[in-house]
């Protein structure tokens, strides 16, 4: 077995199951903080994935696209935890 | 041999990652889940990255892939606070079984200012 194989049939659908149970708590959640936190989680998730197609497909121009989607994750963590504050002081 | 080293590198990412995912899926509660999620899975990204750097053995990659897991541990703590401090002042409940709560009367909840004992008494 390669490792291209190796990563497509083993590794990428233990990542899937695991951004499955992090959608889960995504949508249980019981206050808007776990969904937040999910978000975070499911951005972190995606890194790996977009690395694994970058390993398989074996074009490193994928790695960029990793680095912009780390940065638009930060940046949405840090608006969404503002405006949840936000929003319970005006009430 | 280097395809051993990567596949290893790479499944102990993984696995941090779905340790990450089942204590978030299993922990009672947000700050709990919090603690556990931050830590596992910058490690696991982390991991998944440096067997991306060992796959492509190119220095462009290896800057790159660097930048990206400085990156990551810069910011996510960073989220992480942020995301508490909101959730502590929305009034997200603590679980049960919480033996200590340090921030318990020492923020005021309209101008939400942290203040110690000395201050209030001022």
């Amino acid at each position: 077995m390669n490792l291209e194989n190796y990563i497509s049939y083993v590794l990428m659908p233990l990542l899937i199951f695991s951004i499955v149970l992090i959608f889960i708590r995504f949508l249980k959640g019981p206050s808007m903080a776990d969904r937040v936190i999910a978000i975070d989680l499911l951005v972190t998730c995606s890194i790996g994935v977009i690395t694994f197609v970058s390993i398989t497909t074996s074009q490193s121009t994928f790695l960029d696209i990793a680095m912009i989607i780390a940065l638009i994750g930060f940046l949405s963590t840090v608006a969404f935890a503002y405006y949840l504050e936000k929003r319970n002081k005006n009430e | 041999m280097s395809d051993i080293i990567i596949a290893i590198t790479a499944t102990a990412g993984v696995l941090f990652i779905l340790l990450a995912a089942i204590g978030f899926l299993k922990m009672p509660d947000a700050y709990l889940r919090m603690a556990v999620t931050t830590k596992a899975s910058t490690l696991g990204s982390g991991l998944i990255l440096l067997a991306a750097t060992l796959f492509f053995a190119d220095s462009g990659v290896t800057s790159r892939v660097i930048a990206i897991i400085l990156f990551l541990f810069l910011t996510v703590p960073v989220g992480a606070h942020l995301i508490a401090r909101a959730a502590y002042f929305i009034g997200v409940k603590l679980w049960k079984g919480t033996i200590i709560d340090e921030m318990e009367g020492k923020y005021d909840l309209h101008s939400h200012e942290l203040h110690s004992e000395e201050n209030k008494d001022e």
